[in-house]
C-alpha cells in the first residue's frame, strides 16, 4: 500500500503494537540540554535505573549558558546567574556520572541543541529522534521522525529507549512556484502558520513539499521544520534527496565506507509514495509569499511587511476578536497602523530557527557596508554553534557585522527566550529571528516580532521594518 | 504519581484561547533542578505586578487584584476551565508541574495541545475535553454562582455540574488505567524489555550504523 514518509518511519521503529491503541516505539537519538532533563537524571537516580543504550545520547548546554566572551572565559564557574549555573553543572554531573557524550560549555562543538545534532551528522534521515525540547521537529528536515517530549518521557527514553505513541494523522503541506527574491524559508513557514493557525497542525505529522521546498537547502528545511510546532504539530517532515545526502556526508557521527552504501540505498526511499493518502493537504503558492512581520502574540498573528496591524473590529468572530485587541494592547499597537511603522528597540538574530551558516550569511549581506540605526538599542547576532561560529569569522561575517554596530556573540539560545542576561526590558519592540512571539518569552513585557534573518538585518539599519526585497 | 478516581473541585474561569506554556511558568523559573516548588509561580505575569525572580518568596509581591486565581472567591480552586488549544508552546513539564503544585487536578477545555496533552497525564493531572458549546456554557455558570464545584469522575468518565447535568468525556484508556492506579509509564515498558531488545537485534542488521 502507498505510504507517507511518516507512515515509512513509523513502521521501521514500531516495537510492538499494544491492545489499547498506544504502540511502542523505539528511539534511535536522544538529545539533550540542561533545562528539561535534571529531573529525569533524578527520577533514574531514584529508581536505581540506568541509560538503555548509553551511545543514543548526546547532550550539550544551550537555554542558559551566557553568550559574551568575557562570561564565557572561565568555563561553567564563570556564569554568573546562580541558579542558572547550578543547572550547567548539574548536567555535566550528570553526563559523566552516566557516561553521556557532552559538548560542554567552551568545546567548539557547544551550541544550540538543534544545530549540534545536524552539524555533527548526529541527526541522520531515518531515524526516530527526541529532545526536551518542542523545536525538535526541526529535525525533520532529514527525513527523520522527530519531536519535542517532557520531562517524564525524557526518563522514559534513557531508561527503555522507547516511547509510548499513538500514530499521527499525516498532513502535507505543498509549496509550489518560485520564491521571489529576498523570500525565505522562514517567510514561507510563516506564511503557513497565518494560514493554518497555531493549532492548524495539531494531531498531525506536517510534511512540507513541493518545488519551492526541494529547492531549499537544509537550512532552509530545518528553518522550516523547526517552526512545524508553531502550527501545532510535533512533527515537521521533507523527504530525503541528493541536498540531504550532500549535507550528511562526511560529519562525524554519519556512516561511513559501507554502512554509508547501505544507508544511502535505504535513505533514497524516504519520501512519501506518490498515490500516498494523506488526511489534509493545504497549497500555497511560493511566488505569492511576501516578507513577514508577526504583529501579536502568537505566531499565527502574522502578515506581510507592507500590510496594516489588522483592526478587531473587523475579526471573523468573538474570540478572535478579543485575542486581537489583547495582543495589540500588550504590544502597544494601534489598529489599522502600517507594519512598516513598527520602531525597533532591539534586533536579535539567532534561535534555532535562523542562526545557521546561511542565516548569517543572508543577514551579513544585507548589513555590509551600512550602520545599524542610532535609534536602536542593541542589535546581538549570535551563532548557533561553535562551529558555525568559526566558519561565520572564517568567511569575515563577523567583521561585516561588526563594523555595521551588532555586537558578535559565542553561542547559545541567548534572546531568544532570555533565560540568560540577554533579554528585552518592558515594553521594547524587536525584530527577531526566534520562533516564538509570547508575551513575556524575550524578557518580561518584551514585545516580539518574527522574522527572517534579512529582514531582521534590514529592520536594524533602519530602526523600523523595511521591505527587504526592495534593498537587493 | 497522585492516583485519580474522583474528585468534587472548586472551577476557576481562565477566559482565553491559546494559554501557551510561557504564560503557565515563565521561563526564568525553569531554572530549578527539582519537581516541586513551582505553584507560586503559576500564571506569574498574569498573577503578580512585578516581575518575578526564582528563588524569591512570593508571598509579598503585589497581586493583580483583576486576574480570576487572586479572587477570594476561587482559592483552593482544583478544576481549571479554560479554552481552546490549552498549553500550546514549549514542552517544558514544568507546566504541569506548576498546575499540580498550586492545586489543580484537572483541566477542562475544547483542546490541548499535543505535547502538554502528554504530559499532563504523567503528573496525575486529568485533561478533560469538551466541546466549544458546553465550555462556553460551563464559563457561563461558573462566573454566574458562587461556589460552583464540578463532581468529576474519572472511571465513569463523567463531569458533573451543581444543577445534576451529566457531561461525558472521552479518555484514552491507557492515560485512564495509569492514571487510576498511578502507574508510572517506565515500569510498564521496562515489562517489554525482551520485546525491545529483539527489536534492536533485527534491526541492527538493517541499520548497523544507529548501533555503532
Ligand atoms: S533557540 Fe529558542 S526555541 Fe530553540 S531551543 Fe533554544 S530556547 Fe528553544
Amino acid at each position: 500500500m502507498a505510504q507517507t514518509l511518516y507512515d515509512k518511519l513509523w513502521d521501521a521503529h514500531l516495537v510492538k503494537q499494544r491492545d489499547d491503541g498506544t504502540a511502542l516505539i523505539y528511539i534511535d537519538r536522544h538529545l539533550l540540554h540542561e533545562v528539561t532533563s535534571p529531573q529525569a537524571f533524578e527520577g533514574l537516580r531514584l529508581a536505581g535505573r540506568k541509560p538503555w543504550r548509553l551511545s543514543a545520547n548526546l547532550a550539550t548546554p544551550d537555554h542558559n549558558v551566557p553568550t559574551t566572551v568575557k562570561e564565557r572565559a572561565q568555563g561553567v564557574s564563570g556564569i554568573e546567574d546562580e541558579i542558572s549555573r547550578i543547572q550547567v553543572q548539574t548536567l555535566d554531573d550528570n553526563c559523566e556520572a552516566f557516561g553521556i557524550t557532552e559538548f560542554k560549555i567552551n568545546d567548539i562543538r557547544q551550541g544550540i541543541v538543534h544545530v549540534v545534532g545536524p552539524e555533527q551528522g548526529a541527526t541522520l534521515p531515518g531515524m526516530t529522534l527526541v529532545c526536551g525540547d518542542s523545536h525538535t521537529a526541526t529535525h525533520g528536515a532529514f527525513a527523520a521522525l522527530a519531536h519535542g517530549v517532557g520531562t517524564s518521557e525524557v526518563e522514559h527514553v534513557l531508561a527503555t529507549q522507547c516511547l509510548i505513541q499513538r500514530k499521527m494523522k499525516n498532513l502535507l503541506i505543498q509549496v509550489d512556484g518560485k520564491l521571489q527574491k529576498g523570500v525565505t524559508a522562514k517567510d514561507i513557514v510563516l506564511a503557513v502558520i497565518g494560514e493554518i493557525g497555531t493549532a492548524g497542525g495539531t494531531g498531525y505529522a506536517m510534511e512540507f513539499a513541493g518545488s519551492a521546498i526541494s529547492e531549499l537547502s537544509m537550512e532552509g528545511r530545518m528553518t522550516i521544520c523547526n517552526m512545524a510546532i508553531e502550527a501545532g504539530a510535533r512533527v515537521g517532515l521533507v523527504a530525503c534527496d541528493q541536498t540531504t545526502l550532500d549535507y550528511v556526508e562526511g560529519r562525524p557521527f554519519a556512516p561511513k565506507g559501507k554502512e554509508w552504501e547501505q544507508a544511502v540505498t535505504w535513505w533514497k526511499t524516504l519520501h512519501s509514495d506518490a498515490d500516498a493518502k494523506f488526511d489534509k493537504v493545504v497549497k500555497l503558492d511560493a511566488a505569492k509569499i511576501e516578507p513577514q512581520v508577526s504583529w501579536g502574540t502568537s505566531p499565527e498573528m502574522v502578515g506581510s511587511v507592507n500590510s496594516l496591524v489588522p483592526d478587531p473590529a473587523k475579526a471573523a468572530d468573538e474570540n478572535q476578536r478579543k485575542s486581537w485587541e489583547s495582543a495589540l494592547n500588550y504590544m502597544g499597537l494601534q489598529a489599522n497602523q502600517a507594519i512598516t511603522d513598527i520602531k525597533l528597540d532591539r534586533v536579535f538574530i539567532g534561535s534555532c530557527t535562523n542562526s545557521r551558516i546561511e542565516d548569517l550569511r543572508a543577514a551579513a549581506e544585507v548589513a555590509k557596508g551600512r550602520k545599524v540605526a542610532s535609534t536602536l538599542m542593541q542589535a546581538l547576532v549570535v551563532p548557533g554553534s561553535g562551529l558555525v561560529k568559526k566558519q561565520a569569522e572564517e568567511e569575515g561575517l563577523d567583521k561585516i557585522f561588526i563594523e555595521a554596530g551588532f555586537e558578535w556573540r559565542e553561542p547559545g539560545c541567548s534572546m531568544c527566550l532570555a533565560m540568560n542576561a540577554d533579554k528585552l526590558g518592558q515594553g521594547e519592540h524587536c525584530a527577531s529571528t526566534s520562533n516564538r512571539n509570547f508575551e513575556g518569552r524575550q524578557g518580561y513585557g518584551g514585545r516580539t516580532h518574527l522574522v527572517s534573518p534579512a529582514m531582521a538585518a534590514a529592520a536594524a539599519i533602519a530602526g523600523h521594518f523595511v521591505d527587504v526585497r526592495e534593498w537587493s | 504519581m497522585q492516583k485519580f478516581t474522583q474528585l468534587n473541585g472548586l472551577v476557576a474561569p481562565l477566559d482565553r484561547a491559546n494559554v501557551d506554556t510561557d504564560l503557565i511558568i515563565p521561563k526564568q523559573f525553569l531554572k530549578s533542578i527539582k519537581r516541586t516548588g513551582f505553584g507560586p509561580n503559576l500564571f506569574d505575569e498574569l498573577r503578580y505586578l512585578d516581575e518575578g525572580f526564582p528563588g524569591q518568596d512570593a508571598t509579598n509581591r503585589p497581586l493583580n487584584k483583576d486576574f480570576v486565581l487572586n479572587q477570594p472567591r476561587y482559592k483552593n480552586s482544583e478544576v481549571l476551565l479554560s479554552r481552546a488549544n490549552f498549553g500550546c508552546g514549549s514542552s517544558r513539564e514544568h507546566a504541569p508541574w506548576a498546575l499540580v503544585d498550586y492545586g489543580f487536578r484537572a483541566i477542562i477545555a475544547p483542546s490541548f495541545a499535543d505535547i502538554f496533552f502528554n504530559n499532563a497525564p504523567k503528573n496525575g493531572l486529568l485533561l478533560i475535553q469538551l466541546d466549544e458549546a458546553t465550555v462556553e456554557r460551563l464559563f457561563k455558570e461558573v462566573e454566574a454562582t458562587e461556589g460552583y464545584k464540578l463532581l468529576v469522575d474519572l472511571p465513569a468518565q463523567t463531569v458533573t455540574t451543581p444543577s445534576g447535568e451529566v457531561l461525558s468525556f472521552e479518555m484514552d484508556p491507557f492515560r485512564k488505567h495509569c492514571l487510576i492506579e498511578g502507574l508510572d509509564d517506565i515500569g510498564l515498558t521496562l515489562k517489554d524489555a525482551a520485546d525491545i531488545k529483539a527489536y534492536e537485534e533485527a534491526r541492527a542488521k538493517v541499520t548497523p550504523w544507529i548501533f555503532a
